[in-house]
This record gives structure tokens, C-alpha cells and sequence, in this order.
């Protein structure tokens, strides 16, 4: 029972980096019907800015330990929604009316690059994010050892879906965002910036995703130029999973397949872990061929 | 005597919508038969029924005396059950002749193997489907834009080339969503020679149209339907004359 | 009025000095570059059955590795275990690779495009773990299988390079021809449709269901074969070299090909060949690889060489309007 708690704190703090990851993808599918293949690389990206950042602006020691690392990942989230902003400008935007299997491998270009600017910056070997960064404390929960960090991120990962949910479905940016993810020449009639809308998506998702990469460097210590591939395969797969430019199915997706993938690997296969998801994946598009919340739309013919 | 098509009952609704409620009709072999009724009928939805793009939720659907309920829409195609699409849906980055063969795609043969070897069978079927397209195209009068895009065609001669394109699969019955929308004047006149002729060999035709004087010229029959409902059917005289129908319908326009 | 075109008669010429040049380019090349053709030239085999799936049919499919796995496999257990000549296994790993793609196509190929890429990754990394994790104690696990036997080809055994130069561009000259057959056929026309609009395709009596399940599974089964010819001249397979990334090299290449046959192979000469060209960049290479295909992408969206439209001997035609025009005269 202990061990199953701790496997369902851990599912869920991976869960919530999925989910964040995975609002990154959906919301691009939602607007430009485009899978960013390079999301899972900004989110990388995310991890390593946090790690130089933090060392290199001397963070170390000279304020709390939570208060740097808020500062960190405030500034981690705005350069690499900057990037984002930029990949948009430079890689997708003169594809817009082109066939979306250019714009498909451009973003696979994409994703390349900057997987291998990366490991050309930083260089190939893992890196290990700063102690002093990490918070280290242990909280003792109904007898068990949680490390608090573990909570922080279900914590921190959970609010900003909220934030971002209400920011959809409330305000009147988050209308123009849904509007233009339905139908972008209505929208445009309506009088909404499209252009801007799109750019605005692409700051918003990669900066949930750098948040989310840097959260993983805090988590488990060590990231490496490649971290990106696998999470962001598993967080597409969420977003899938969850219905692909649904943005509740998104977060309902990354939590599910974390908790899929950790209580499967502690009490089914670890060999096969990486392969579960993907199995759970195809079963359920086989039965809902739109994902668990996509909607079922019927072709108008 | 097995008619041609008929609806037994047939409901089909969309979410709390009733699109088409209890419809029942006959269509006997041969002649002009004309669905009409205001926007929101449910007309479209009565020939996706037919057509097998949507599923009946009750009641049943005979083509010659076999049900089409469940079959997808290609094999109802093969029976004998060819359509146009009210919103045009050719294959526009392709030329004119290959929208017309793929109607014929249905009548032909040739499997995997014999097409990557090109067998001197698979050599007469294309041959001989070729010249058919070719005579589809000279039928409906497009011959001059055999190797144009279909997308490169003006509103009305789309509208053709989807006629000549149901015409390929060798139907029994056509089925013909809104073919004189967006055809000027002389355009409908063409057509209205051209579904006269597309009878004239025999193949019963069914056709949705807003333009009553079109409808009035060329159905021998008409179906009138109000808000899923089938409200009249008989010879256009005697609809044209039916209080329901007037006070529905055609009543609006006058 | 007719458009001006390329004169049919041109075309033979033309393809034979290809050949000539094809034939003759081994014998000016050193060892290195003959050894990158022939992984080109595998590259071009694969990404040519790819374009059957993603270019005319239009199918989504980011795990085509999987089914050259299970090609490269079969062969090598067969070969290793049973000592069957590597040429023979030929159909039997088209026939493997192709009925594992119909066993998992057949489900899911009705899903949204999208939908249908994850599905194909998800398909390409279970078989690498299903092969990691040593399935029925075949496929040697991570270190996958070593000792298969060379080709041998009328008692010719085919061991160095430039052999296989000539087995493997064979057998890109063969599918050429093969698939440029089946393009100009009822089925390539088909797929078109399909890819243009498969409602449409639908509603005019094509099987949409039953054509796209045919080209994938016919892609994959060439797949497969082109999985024993890798199997045959690397004599030792792993994992490691049927992964994601092969996926969308492949991908990739068919697309910046535009989806022509000629385009494909050029996409393949770039995707395979290009980083080669710029190995004096040691570590940068694959930075400006990324930045190639956005480049490319962006200034040519519909690829290298998009595919003309199919020819019609409508010649018929004119000779009846003429007898016409003589009855009238």
C-alpha cells in the first residue's frame, strides 16, 4: 500500500509534466491543425536555460531557494516562448497555405536543429542541475517519505493547467484562441487578429513546456540533450490520447499516461514501459477513434 | 412489380434534431423524380441515406428489392446507385479525364498484381475505360477540357464533369444533389437537355433543386418534404395544386 | 491550345543515359563514396515503398521502420537459425512485413491523419522494445543477430560494396519500373483520389477502405524485402537501426521529394546522402541537416519534384473527329 502511494505521487508529478508538455501540442493542432514536432526540443531547451541561468546568475545562496528558482522559471518561460514565437515566424508561417506535410517535416527540421544546437551549446554528455537549486526536503506523509519536490510539481503543474484553462474559457483573448482553432477565415471576419492569435499560442505552449523541462531538472536531477524526444513523444501521445486540440483532454491524457506508465512499470513490466503507453494508445483509438475527449465531428458532406 | 428504390419508413435524426422523420416513398423505373421542399427538409439528408453516407436509425431503404442499410457508400455504388454532391466534390488537382475514370473504377477489374504489371487484360480495361470517359465527357459536352484540371473548370462545368462522373459507374439511378446551383441562365438550359438525355438512356434520375421553374420544366414526379416530413408526392400538377404544399412551400415564393 | 510538354519520345533517352551513368558511377568512386551510395540507394528502396503509403495514398505514416525491422529479422533468423540463402527469404519477409502491416492497419486505417502518425510511431518503437526485450528468444535482444550469410546471385557471392551497389540499385531500377506500372493503373488512380479527397473517392465506388489497406500493405511488404537486402550486407542487424528517427528520415525524404519517383530517390540522396557531404562539419552536420529541411520546405513546399499528371492515349479521339470531319466534307 506505502509502495503504491509513493508509485501514484510519482505517476502523477511525471503526469503533470506530460500534461504541460502535451498543452503545448494540442494548443498548436488547435489553432494551425500542425503537430510541432520541435515542441519536445524547447522543452529541452526549458531545462537547460533553467540550469545556466540558475548558475549563472550567482542565484546560489543569495535569496531562498524558492524564490530564485520562481525567478528562474519565470525567465526560463519567456525566452523559450520567445523561441517559440520565432520557430512560428521562421519555420511555419510561410507554410501556412502550403500542404501540411511540409510544414509536418519542416517542424521534424526543426526539432533537429535545435536537438543538435543543444548538444553543440552544451555538449553531448547529461548535465546534473545545481543541488542548491534543488530543494532536497523530504516530507514524512502518512509515514512515508515524500520528497517534496515531487509535490511542488503536481502542485505547480495543476495550477497552471487551471490558470490556462480559465485564461481559455474566460477571457476574451481565450475566446479569440478557441474562435480562430474552429474556423480561422470566420475568425478573421470577426475581426480577430489571427496572426497574433498564432504567435500568442506559440508563446503559451512552449513556455508551459520550458516550465515544465526545467521542472523535470529540478525532479530527477539530470537532463541531457535528448530528454526531449521521449518526453515529448509520450506528451504528444497524451494529447492524442486526450484528444487532440482539446485542452481539458490534454491534461486528463499526460496525467493518465503517467500514471499508466509508472503503476505499469512497479507492478507489470519495466522492460516494456515505454511500450505500454503506446499500447494503451492504440486500444483506445481503436474504441474512440477521436481520443477520450476529442469531439466526434461528422464530415459535412 | 419491385420498384426501383423506395423508403420504407426511414428516420434519421442528428442529436435532438430530426432531420428526416418517417419518410416513405416509391421511385418506379425510369422518368424524373424531384425532391423539394424549404431549406432544412431534409432533402440532403434523404439522398446521404440512400447514398450510405449516413445510417437510417429506422426503417429501410430498397434498391431493386435489396436493402441498403449498412452497406458502405461504394457498394452502393456498384448496385447501380451513383450521386453528385451538392457542395461539388471532384478531385480538383486532377485532370478532367481521371475525375470520369474514377467513376469507372468501380467497373473495372484489375487488381494489384496485374496493375504493376501492366497484363495484356489490364491493358483492354484501360483501354476500353479510357474511350468510355471519353464518350462520358462527349455526353455531357466537355471533351474540350479533357486535360485541364478539374479544379481549372468554371462552377457549371463542374457540375457536368460530376454528372459525367456518376454516369462512369454505369448507375441505374443517379442521384443528383442541387445540379443547376450556381449555373447562370443558359447553363440550366444545358442541363435541363442534359437530364432529359440522361433518362433517354434509361437511368432513372432523382434530383434536389431550389429553381421551381427547373423543377416544374423536367420532374415528372415530386416528393415534398417539410421539416423531415414527407407532406405530398404525385405528378407536379397535382403537388403544385395541394393546399400543404402550397402553404409550405411554394405559397412563400409568390 | 494543348499545353507544351516534355516529348514522350525524349523520356527513353533520357533514362538510358541515367542507367549508363548509374552503371559506370562505381567505377570513378573510391570505397567510402561507393559505400554511401549503397546506403543511399537502400534509402532510396525504402523511401520509394514509403511514398506508395504517404505519397499516393496519402497515408500518415511515421513508423515505417518497423516493417523493415520485420523484414531484416525474418531474414536473419531464418538465414542464422536455418541457413536458408538470404535471396530466398526475400518473399518471405515481404510476406511477414506485409501481413504484420495488415494485422495492424487493418484497425486503424480509418483513423484522422494525425491520429494515424502517432499510431505509426507508436507501432515503430514497440517493435524496437519488443526486439530489445528479445521476443521468443529470436531476435537476439539488444545486441540483435550476427553471422547472416552474403547473397549469392548465380554462384556469384556478393561480399563487397560495389556488388551491392549493383544488387540494390537493381532493385531500385526494378521498383521504379514497377511502381510507375502500378501509378499509371487503376489502383495509382485510385490512391490519387483517394488522396485528394477520400469522401469523394468514396462516393464515386472506390473501396476507400480496401485501397488504402492495400497500400500499406503493399509498401510495407517492399519494406520488408528491402529489410533482407539491409539484413544481407550488414550480416549483423540490432535495434538500433530500425528506430523513430529512421521513420522520419524516410518521411522525410518523400515528402522534400515532392512524391514522384525521381523526386524520392533525389529526397533520399539528400536525407542520406547530404549529411556524407557535409561530414567536414563533424558535429554541426546534423545542426545544418534540420536547418536544410526547414530551408527547403520553406522555399519549395510541394516538394523537389511533385508528380506530373498520368498520360492517356486519347489518340482515338482524333482519329474519329477526323472521320467525322471527312463524312461531313
Amino acid at each position: 500500500m506505502d509502495q503504491f502511494f509513493q508509485q501514484l505521487i510519482n505517476g502523477l508529478a511525471v503526469g503533470g509534466i506530460y500534461a504541460l508538455v502535451a498543452l503545448g501540442y494540442t494548443m498548436v493542432y488547435g489553432v494551425l491543425k500542425l503537430i510541432n514536432f520541435a515542441h519536445g526540443d524547447l522543452f529541452t531547451i526549458g531545462a537547460y536555460l533553467g540550469m545556466t541561468l540558475f548558475v549563472g546568475m550567482g542565484l546560489a545562496g543569495k535569496a531562498p531557494v524558492l524564490v530564485s528558482v520562481l525567478l528562474v522559471a519565470l525567465m526560463v518561460m519567456g525566452l523559450v516562448a520567445l523561441l517559440g514565437r520565432l520557430l512560428e515566424r521562421a519555420a511555419y508561417r510561410p507554410l501556412r497555405k502550403a500542404g501540411r506535410l511540409s510544414a509536418v517535416v519542416s517542424a521534424l527540421g526543426a526539432s533537429i536543429f535545435f536537438q543538435n544546437a543543444v548538444m553543440l551549446i552544451w555538449g553531448g554528455k547529461y548535465e546534473v542541475y545545481p543541488e542548491t537549486m534543488r530543494p532536497s526536503v523530504i516530507l514524512s506523509l502518512f509515514g512515508m517519505g515524500v520528497p517534496l519536490i515531487r509535490l511542488i510539481i503536481i502542485g505547480v503543474s495543476v495550477l497552471l493547467m487551471l490558470a490556462l484553462y480559465w485564461f481559455i474559457d474566460r477571457t476574451r483573448t481565450g475566446t479569440a484562441i478557441r474562435a480562430v482553432a474552429i474556423d480561422q477565415s470566420a475568425a478573421r471576419l470577426m475581426g480577430i487578429n489571427v496572426d497574433r492569435i498564432i504567435s500568442l499560442v506559440f508563446c503559451i505552449g512552449p513556455g508551459l513546456g520550458g516550465v515544465a523541462g526545467m521542472m523535470v531538472g529540478l525532479s530527477y536531477g539530470q537532463i541531457d540533450f535528448n530528454m526531449g524526444f521521449s518526453y515529448g513523444l509520450k506528451a504528444f501521445t497524451a494529447a492524442v490520447l486526450g484528444g487532440i486540440g482539446n485542452i481539458p483532454g490534454a491534461m486528463l491524457g499526460g496525467l493518465l499516461l503517467g500514471l499508466i506508465e509508472t503503476l505499469g512499470a512497479a507492478y507489470l513490466t519495466i522492460a516494456w514501459k515505454d511500450a505500454l503507453s503506446f499500447l494503451v494508445l492504440i486500444l483506445i483509438l481503436i474504441i474512440r477513434p477521436t481520443g477520450i475527449l476529442g469531439e466526434r465531428t461528422a464530415e459535412k458532406l | 412489380m419491385i420498384p426501383l428504390l423506395s423508403l420504407e419508413n426511414v428516420t434519421k435524426s442528428f442529436g435532438g434534431l430530426i432531420a428526416v422523420n418517417d419518410v416513405s416513398f416509391r421511385v418506379e423505373e425510369g422518368g424524373i423524380v424531384g425532391i423539394i421542399g424549404p431549406n432544412g427538409a431534409g432533402k440532403t439528408t434523404v439522398f446521404n441515406l440512400v447514398t450510405g453516407n449516413y445510417a437510417p436509425d429506422n426503417g429501410d431503404i430498397l434498391f431493386r428489392g435489396t436493402s441498403l442499410v449498412g452497406r458502405k457508400p461504394h457498394e452502393i455504388v456498384s448496385l447501380g446507385v451513383a450521386r453528385t454532391f451538392q457542395s461539388i466534390r471532384l478531385f480538383p488537382s486532377l485532370p478532367v479525364l481521371e475525375n470520369v475514370l474514377a467513376g469507372r473504377h468501380c467497373r473495372m477489374n484489375a487488381g494489384l498484381i496485374a496493375s504493376m504489371f501492366h497484363s495484356p487484360a489490364q491493358r483492354r480495361e484501360e483501354r476500353a475505360a479510357v474511350e468510355r470517359a471519353v464518350r462520358e465527357l462527349e455526353f455531357v459536352g466537355l471533351t474540350d477540357f479533357l486535360e485541364d484540371r478539374a479544379g481549372n473548370l468554371s462552377y457549371g462545368n463542374r457540375r457536368l464533369l460530376e454528372i459525367a462522373r456518376a454516369l462512369a459507374s454505369d448507375p441505374a439511378l443517379i442521384i443528383l444533389d442541387e445540379p443547376a446551383g450556381s449555373m447562370n441562365q443558359p447553363e440550366t438550359a444545358v442541363l435541363v437537355r442534359l437530364v432529359r438525355a440522361v433518362r433517354d438512356r434509361g437511368i432513372t434520375v432523382m434530383l434536389i433543386e431550389h429553381d421551381m421553374g427547373l423543377v416544374m420544366q423536367v420532374c415528372e414526379k415530386l416528393i415534398v418534404l417539410e421539416y423531415g416530413v414527407k407532406i405530398a408526392d404525385g405528378p407536379p400538377d397535382a403537388v403544385r395544386s395541394d393546399p400543404r404544399v402550397i402553404e409550405a412551400y411554394l405559397g412563400q415564393d409568390d | 491550345m494543348k499545353r507544351v510538354r516534355f516529348p514522350e519520345g525524349a523520356k527513353i533517352p533520357a533514362v538510358a543515359v541515367l542507367i549508363m551513368i548509374a552503371a559506370l558511377l562505381p567505377q570513378v568512386l573510391n570505397q567510402y563514396w561507393i559505400a554511401v551510395c549503397v546506403s543511399v540507394g537502400l534509402g532510396a528502396l525504402l523511401s520509394l515503398s514509403l511514398n506508395v503509403i504517404l505519397g499516393q495514398a496519402g497515408i500518415f505514416n511515421m513508423g515505417h521502420a518497423a516493417f523493415y525491422a520485420v523484414g531484416a529479422y525474418v531474414t536473419a533468423v531464418l538465414n542464422t537459425r536455418l541457413q536458408i540463402p538470404v535471396l530466398w527469404l526475400l518473399p518471405a519477409a515481404g510476406a511477414a512485413a506485409g501481413l504484420c502491416a495488415l494485422l495492424v492497419a487493418r484497425p486503424i486505417i480509418h483513423l484522422r491523419g494525425d491520429y494515424l502518425l502517432i499510431v505509426t510511431i507508436g507501432i515503430v518503437e514497440i517493435v524496437r522494445i519488443a526486439l530489445i526485450n528479445d521476443v521468443g528468444g529470436l531476435t537476439g535482444g539488444a545486441n540483435g543477430i550476427f553471422g547472416i550469410a552474403r547473397p549469392e546471385i548465380f554462384g556469384v557471392r556478393i561480399r563487397r560494396d560495389i556488388q551491392f551497389y549493383y544488387l540494390i540499385w537493381g532493385a531500385v531500377g526494378l521498383t521504379v519500373l514497377l511502381f510507375s506500372r502500378l501509378n499509371r493503373s487503376r489502383v495509382g488512380r485510385a490512391l490519387s483520389c483517394i488522396k485528394e479527397d477520400d469522401i469523394a473517392a468514396e462516393g464515386c465506388g472506390i473501396d476507400v477502405a480496401r485501397c488504402k489497406l492495400l497500400a500499406f500493405v503493399l509498401g510495407a511488404s517492399w519494406a520488408g524485402m528491402a529489410g533482407t537486402l539491409f539484413a544481407a550486407r550488414m550480416t549483423i542487424i540490432s535495434p538500433g537501426s530500425f528506430t523513430f528517427w529512421d521513420s522520419v528520415l524516410l518521411f522525410a525524404a518523400v515528402i522534400l521529394g515532392g512524391g514522384s519517383q525521381a523526386g524520392v530517390i533525389l529526397g533520399a540522396f539528400l536525407v542520406f546522402g547530404l549529411p556524407e557531404i557535409f561530414r567536414d562539419f563533424a558535429s554541426a552536420r546534423m545542426l545544418i541537416f534540420g536547418l536544410a529541411l526547414m530551408v527547403m520546405m520553406v522555399i519549395r513546399p510541394q516538394g523537389i519534384l511533385p508528380p506530373g499528371s498520368r498520360r492517356y492515349d486519347t489518340g482515338f479521339l482524333s482519329r474519329r473527329e477526323r472521320a467525322a470531319g471527312d463524312g461531313r466534307t
